[in-house]
């Protein structure tokens, strides 16, 4: 099936051809005849031998082979003879899969009637001819995945160290550099060592950076070898991610003063607490977090993590005070005091929540009497979440200690590859690694210099070195931007506003965050905006908001002017329930029909939900819940009072009929009053 | 850029499903299942299939069956595997005759194939790998039977055989290689389990398989290959990291890859052309939104329309 030419290189004589086929189809109509009636004489098993000889391919011959085998030793009666008949069986069907891998190295049939056989044990291998046959076929291809594999169950049967293992993927390593199975193997072998502490590998810090040493040598032997790099990304990986778990951000911040609207006191009966992580964790539950407030105590609040399936890790976990809004009446406030003793980590934050009397001129209802405009002038009043803004308020002393080793060879390494993109200015490898450590270095390292303008330059550079890679290197590029824009109070400011109308929601003041207009391909660092409850996307070039999941606070989104292709890629606004206002407008839904998020959100086809009854519902109005199924799902979950979906070409009369029975509590959508 | 053959290709699938007494037909005589797969879905995603006789399908693929375990094997006769079980459900989804069978005694003998790992062999001789565990998983979900296997340890199993690189092998430390990277991301979309990928990660080292000539390879420092045009496209699909490739040089490579005379695809140009291949070309074409073709899923490997019918139709 590969790697034949199309015309053949020389002709076939055709009778030739035919008496080919013919023995071919003599060969295996026997062989099924043989099979189905159980015959198992060494004439017929021969046939079979003939028939795997020529194609190796016929799983059903290696089958028969198995259960001649196994009727053949149950023949053999109890005599001192014994191991030698076994020995000799054993041996011709060792002989045949060599055969069978002479005609076709990686014939899945062939490796595995070698294990099946000798995984039976009825004699101790022979592990000289094991190995040696496996040092020919690794000799004559390097990456034949079907040794390495067979390679691993020898030496487990043998009972070889994992060390001795990790000696042989140097040998392999020094014979030739560009061999990805073997630093493959390698890094697995070390992960292993280095995780099980066995002797000699306690000192994770030393045996990383003679790693580093190593692949350096190869980066400089073969710089085109894309082996190497792929094993410096893992070492940078060791050498950048705490392997603790920790928490990196929370909403309320610690010490914070929470100013409640007293008109809209009465809708709010919610309010959430959000736990943002470093890694995915489980285990925030009523053991691990104590809440202590005349409001409640912990037995009433429930953790969850936020998924889009049933996964029960998250980086995100968050829980709701319910009622408080009833407590927070009097001057002093409502104080809550909260207990985190998770990941190895304890947190403290205590925070206040107070009623304010702000005059919203006479406006009542629930808000939405009028349409919200997304037209918020800069602002330069004090904004009492930015006055606290500190995006590494929660970064724990334990981590600053570890990273002096991280720091230092982050550092060399950065040195080391300034000095190649100095001599090589057209490797793409060298400025994405030199990128992706600089990275590295600045989410280790806080305060002091960053090295943002050089990250972003270097994939300016990448997008037009490597152009059929640019969306990964602009999706990189996006990250950074954020990561600039959200690092601290000053330059957080220059992206808020105040916005007018906003009569809506119970926590103030109301601000927006206006981050339009800037190129952002995807979203990142939300850990620093959870306090966020109006934000602004618009005029983006966002194909995913994964991470908005996390803004639990959020009243009103703008994703206009976009590049979403489906509504499953809003699978994260699902879980926001306090938004009311989503404007969707000029994005590109409808026109795709494939559909990338299909399977990130939650649908049957994952089976991470079922049909719902508003799907039911639908079909029993003869509507065809398979075309619209996306944005059932997703409506059906939210309370919106305001949308916009023109410019999307999914937006029609139909669309728009079925939008307004999915959101009963509707009021807008496209700027005229629904009903 | 050139245009895909339909025509041709279509008369290419229909010929092979004629061809059984030459050699290359002989050699492929065991998997011939996987074929009828491969022609039919091809000749859905054309809009072609009504050249094909429903009835004489049906009627073949449960000759292909075998009585007693209740699994298909590649051809009349032979064994029954689940590879075979797999494409046998596939095309009777396709025809929407999954009332030929019965359900229960297909899925038993997929579910029994589970392993207290939460692993699956391919048959009772006990071959291990995670190509079984997608195989087995999306048979039964499409069966609507899922439930007969422990979902958990399955998926507990395939994540075992993450490696550090992002990628998934066959079996535990298995190197990574864009075949099992599909069986192993298709088995956690179904499952719902795609958060245990670092979807950055392996976005990253699956569009590094595009190389100058705009194809794919399966792993660093390999040739192009057609194939890898459904096998690294659908799992970039899968992850939502489908953006990361050059869609445009993709399928410029494929349609290269034709043979404009006598119809069907090959692994590259200017060999020579399968029915395999041909799939892959097609369907990598319907996976990038190629003009006239059906969309393909890229996690149940059937179009778009049949998935949405087994799941949204009672």
């Amino acid at each position: 099936m590969h790697g034949r030419p199309r015309k053949a290189t020389k002709q076939e004589d055709p009778a030739a051809a035919a008496a080919k086929s013919a023995r071919l189809r003599v060969l295996q109509s026997q062989l099924l005849h043989f099979h189905h009636n159980r015959i198992y004489t060494k004439e017929a098993v021969s046939v079979s031998s003939k028939l795997l000889d020529i194609n190796p391919e016929i799983y059903t011959g290696w089958n028969y082979r198995k259960l001649a085998f196994q009727h053949n030793l149950k023949e053999v009666s109890d005599t001192d003879t014994d191991t030698e008949t076994i020995k000799s069986a054993i041996e011709d069907e060792l002989r045949m899969v060599e055969v069978a891998l002479r005609r076709n190295p990686k014939s899945y049939g062939a490796w595995y009637h070698r294990k099946w056989i000798l995984g039976q044990k009825l004699v101790l291998a022979n592990f000289d001819h094991e190995f040696r046959l496996l040092d020919m076929l690794l000799k004559a291809d390097a990456r034949n995945f079907h040794g390495w594999n067979y390679r691993r169950f020898i030496a487990r049967l043998k009972d070889v160290s994992e060390e001795e293992e990790l000696k042989f993927t140097m040998d392999m390593i020094n014979t030739n550099f560009s061999n990805y199975s073997a630093w493959h193997n390698r890094s697995m072998l070390l992960s292993k060592l280095l995780r099980k502490k066995v002797k000699g590998f306690h000192e994770e810090e030393s045996i990383l950076s003679d790693e580093f040493e190593l692949v350096r040598q190869a980066l400089f032997t073969d710089p085109s070898d894309q082996s190497g790099w792929f094993y410096h990304l893992w070492l940078l990986d060791q050498t950048s991610t705490p392997h603790k778990p920790h928490l990196v951000s929370s909403w309320p911040s610690d010490k914070l003063n929470i100013e409640i609207s007293a008109q809209f006191k009465e809708k709010c009966e919610r309010f959430p607490i959000i736990f943002c992580f470093n890694q995915q964790v489980d285990g925030v539950n009523l053991a691990t977090v104590t809440v202590n407030s005349k409001l409640v105590s912990s037995e009433h609040i429930t953790w969850k993590p936020l998924s889009a399936n049933n996964s029960r890790k998250s980086k995100i976990w968050v829980a709701f005070l319910q009622n408080f809004n009833k407590y927070c009446d009097n001057s002093e406030g409502l104080s809550v005091e909260i207990s985190l003793h998770c990941c190895e980590s304890i947190v403290h934050l205590k925070f206040l929540m107070k009623l304010s009397h702000m005059d919203h001129q006479g406006k009542n209802g629930d808000g939405f009497e009028e349409l919200f405009l997304w037209d918020c002038p800069k602002s330069q009043e004090i904004n009492p979440y930015l006055v606290s803004y500190d995006p590494w308020r929660l970064r724990v002393e334990s981590v600053e200690e570890d990273a002096k080793w991280h720091l230092d060879t982050l550092s060399a390494e950065i040195a080391l590859f300034k000095e190649m993109s100095e001599c090589d200015e057209d490797s793409k490898f060298v400025k994405l690694t030199l990128a992706r450590l600089l990275g590295a270095h600045n989410s280790i390292k806080s305060g002091g210099s960053s090295y943002f303008e050089e990250i972003l330059k270097l994939y300016d550079d990448l997008i037009k070195l490597d152009a059929p890679h640019f969306s990964y290197y602009r999706d990189e590029r996006s990250l950074v931007l954020l990561d600039q824009m959200t690092s601290s109070k000053d330059s957080l400011v220059e992206y808020c506003s105040r916005c007018e109308n906003t009569s809506f929601s119970c926590i103030n003041p109301q601000l927006c965050i206006n981050f339009s207009g800037l190129n952002l391909t995807r979203i990142g660092f939300v850990e620093r905006l959870l306090w966020v409850q109006i934000l602004d996307l618009s005029h983006n070039n966002l194909t995913s908001i994964l991470g908005l999941e996390a803004l639990q606070l959020l009243v009103c989104l703008n994703l206009s002017h976009n590049q979403i292709m489906s509504f499953t890629a809003l699978e994260p606004i699902k879980s926001l329930q306090s938004l009311k206002v989503l404007d969707l407008s000029f994005n590109e839904i409808g026109s795709h029909p494939v559909d990338t998020t299909r399977y990130l959100c939650s649908s049957p086809l994952s089976h991470t939900c079922n049909v719902t009854e508003t799907m039911e519902e639908l079909a029993r109005e003869n509507i065809k819940i398979g075309d619209f199924w996306e944005a059932i799902l997703l409506f059906e979950s939210l309370q919106l009072a305001q949308l916009d979906m023109q410019g999307n070409p999914v937006t029609n009369e139909r669309f728009r009929v079925l939008v307004e029975k999915v959101i009963p509590c509707l009021k807008w959508l496209d700027g005229k009053p629904v009903r | 850029m050139g245009e895909l053959a339909v025509e041709k290709h279509a008369q290419y699938i229909l010929s092979v499903e004629k061809r059984k007494d030459d050699f290359e037909s002989l050699v492929m005589e065991h998997l011939r299942l996987n074929g009828a797969y491969w022609g039919l879905t091809t000749l859905d995603i054309m809009h072609k299939l009504g050249s094909v006789n429903p009835d004489e399908v049906v009627t073949w693929i449960l000759s292909c069956q075998d009585k007693e375990s209740g699994g298909f094997g590649g051809n009349v006769g032979h064994d029954p595997h689940v590879l075979y079980t797999l494409s046998a459900v596939q095309v009777l989804a396709l025809l929407d005759r999954l009332d030929a069978v019965d359900v229960d005694k297909v899925s038993d003998y997929v579910a029994g194939l589970q392993k207290e790992d939460g692993s699956f062999a391919g048959d009772i001789w006990g071959e291990i790998d995670t190509r079984f565990s997608y195989v087995a998983i999306c048979c039964l979900s499409l069966l609507h039977r899922l439930n007969k296997i422990n979902v958990e340890k399955a998926v507990d199993y395939i994540v075992s055989c993450k490696n550090l690189d992002g990628g998934f092998g066959s079996i535990p430390g298995g190197e990574s290689h864009a075949g099992q990277i599909f069986c192993c991301v298709g088995a956690l979309a179904i499952t719902g389990s795609l958060h245990h990928i670092d979807r950055d990660l392996l976005g990253w080292w699956l569009c590094e398989r595009q190389c100058k000539d705009g194809g794919l390879n399966g792993r660093p420092e390999k040739l192009t290959d057609v194939c890898y045009s459904w096998w690294v496209l659908s799992s970039l699909i899968m992850i939502d990291r489908v953006h990361w490739i050059d869609k445009n040089k993709l399928s410029k490579f494929i349609l290269n890859c034709q043979d404009l005379e006598k119809g069907g695809i090959s692994d590259r140009p200017d060999n020579a052309v399968d029915v395999f291949h041909t799939y892959f070309g097609v369907a990598g074409l319907s996976l990038m939104e190629y003009p006239g073709l059906k969309p393909i899923d890229p996690a149940y490997a059937l179009p778009v329309d049949v998935v949405n019918r087994i799941f949204f139709q009672k």
